[in-house]
């Protein structure tokens, strides 16, 4: 007797739903998580376009401005300046990769209202005058 | 052996489809000790009617236990006191330690839904598909918490508790298809009527083997796309540095996660095999020895 129930029905329903909505909104952006100061600089569409970029945070090149900290993200030769709206979190480090996600403005500054940290897959013990305590 | 003409008529049925055994009334009375796993399955695999094997089982189970108990502690101890703070990321990073663990452990219950689910497929045998269930359920449960640990490492790490990134979106998709898994067997009415309204193995099987495709997916996400999540350390090809007290941390949680799920699942299964009423109504014996087939 095939006669699957109503709330089975709503709950399938409702399951491919919600995939269906993560796979659309998700998949979107998803497969090319960020771009590189070096695409950015050969697009010329960049500007006026939300995206998210990645580099390392230069080193000396990180400046609390009020509310908003400059710094420049640089990959493969390429550099991209970036004026982001309020804090990093605390691992944002020089020299340590971020990813920032905004508009890049006409001046040619990336507008960024959230920062991330990337991290690598190596794990050591801190030392002193450790790099990753270089601001 | 207490025999009355509804044990005669199933021993007629059951023997019929190779269980040997008749069922005794004793079976039922004998079922009700809480830590004795009744099975009719295994007594009927072993031809005679002793509890040996059963209480072997038991045993077995109470060993691995203790066995998760003791790895658990030595992993507890090796993640917060022995095992140095990360250079970056700090306490935090001892997040690792049950993130990872959890995240391989929901792999290997996905592998074995698939290893069950080809079981049964093959045979047709109602044991396979009980394990194909308990290794599914399980296999949400630590989706589920590796993505939670995985939220709690982020916000602390990355500094977001959620990213659109391939990892993560990848990783919640195979939750949701293991949830509909589950669902599936239950809209089918597994647990809701004795016996389920349709056949429940098959149906379960294709998807639980199907949705086996995703785990290689999530597992080679943060290589294949440009990810916010690190690669793997242990299992890369060309592994980076890893500090040895942090590896070995990590290893032991590895093999207390292993076991803990290895002693959830047998449990989780004898309580199902107990619950699988030993002298069904006649009917649906019948209609399950046919399945089983």
């Amino acid at each position: 007797m095939i006669r699957p129930t109503r709330a089975g029905v709503t709950l399938a329903a409702v399951l491919l739903a919600g995939t269906g909505l993560l796979v659309q909104a998700g998949l979107r952006d998803t497969l090319s998580y960020y771009r590189t100061p070096a695409e950015l600089d050969a697009d010329p569409a960049a500007p006026a376009t939300r995206t998210r970029l990645t580099g390392m945070v230069v080193p000396g090149s990180v400046r609390h401005d009020g509310r908003q900290t400059v710094f420049r993200l640089a990959a493969e030769g390429h550099e991209v300046t970036v004026r982001q709206r309020g804090a990093p979190p605390d691992t944002f480090r020089a020299g340590q990769d971020a990813v920032v996600e905004g508009v890049l403005g006409p001046d040619g500054v990336f507008d960024s209202d959230q920062v991330v940290v990337r991290h690598g897959n190596d794990y050591r013990p801190a030392y002193d005058g450790s790099p990753g305590t270089a601001r | 052996m207490p025999f009355n003409s509804q044990t005669t008529l199933h021993s007629c049925i059951i023997g019929r489809v190779a269980f040997p055994r008749p069922r005794s009334t004793g079976t039922a009375t004998r079922r009700s000790r809480p830590d004795t796993a009744r099975t009719p399955d295994a007594d009927a695999r072993h031809g005679h009617p002793g509890t040996s094997s059963n209480r072997h089982a038991a045993a077995d189970r109470r060993t691995l236990g203790w066995l998760t108990a003791g790895l658990t502690t030595a992993a507890a101890t090796a993640g917060l006191l022995i095992a140095p703070p990360d250079a970056l990321q700090g306490d935090a990073q001892r997040l690792m330690y049950l993130h990872v663990p959890a995240a391989w452990t929901a792999y290997l219950a996905f592998a074995a839904v698939l290893a069950t689910s080809l079981g049964f497929l093959a045979t047709r045998d109602p044991r396979w598909d009980r394990r194909a269930r308990v290794a599914a359920e399980l296999g949400v449960g630590l989706t589920a918490l590796t993505i939670a640990l995985g939220a709690l490492w982020g916000r602390a790490v990355w500094g977001t508790w959620w990213a659109w990134d391939p990892r993560l979106v990848s990783t919640t998709l195979l939750l949701l298809v293991y949830t509909g898994y589950l669902a599936v067997r239950r809209t089918l009415g597994e647990g809701r009527t004795t016996p389920p309204a349709r056949p429940v193995g098959g149906p379960a099987a294709i998807v639980g083997i199907a949705g086996f495709a995703l785990v290689p997916l999530v597992h080679f996400s943060v290589v294949w796309w440009r990810s916010l999540h690190q690669p793997a350390t242990i299992l890369a090809p060309h592994r980076p540095p890893i500090d040895p007290l942090m590896a070995a941390a990590l290893l032991l949680s590895v093999a207390a996660f292993t076991t803990a799920a290895a002693w959830i699942f047998l449990r989780r299964l004898a309580a199902l095999e107990r619950d699988t009423p030993p002298t069904a109504p006649l009917r649906s014996m019948a209609r399950a020895s046919v399945e089983s087939r």
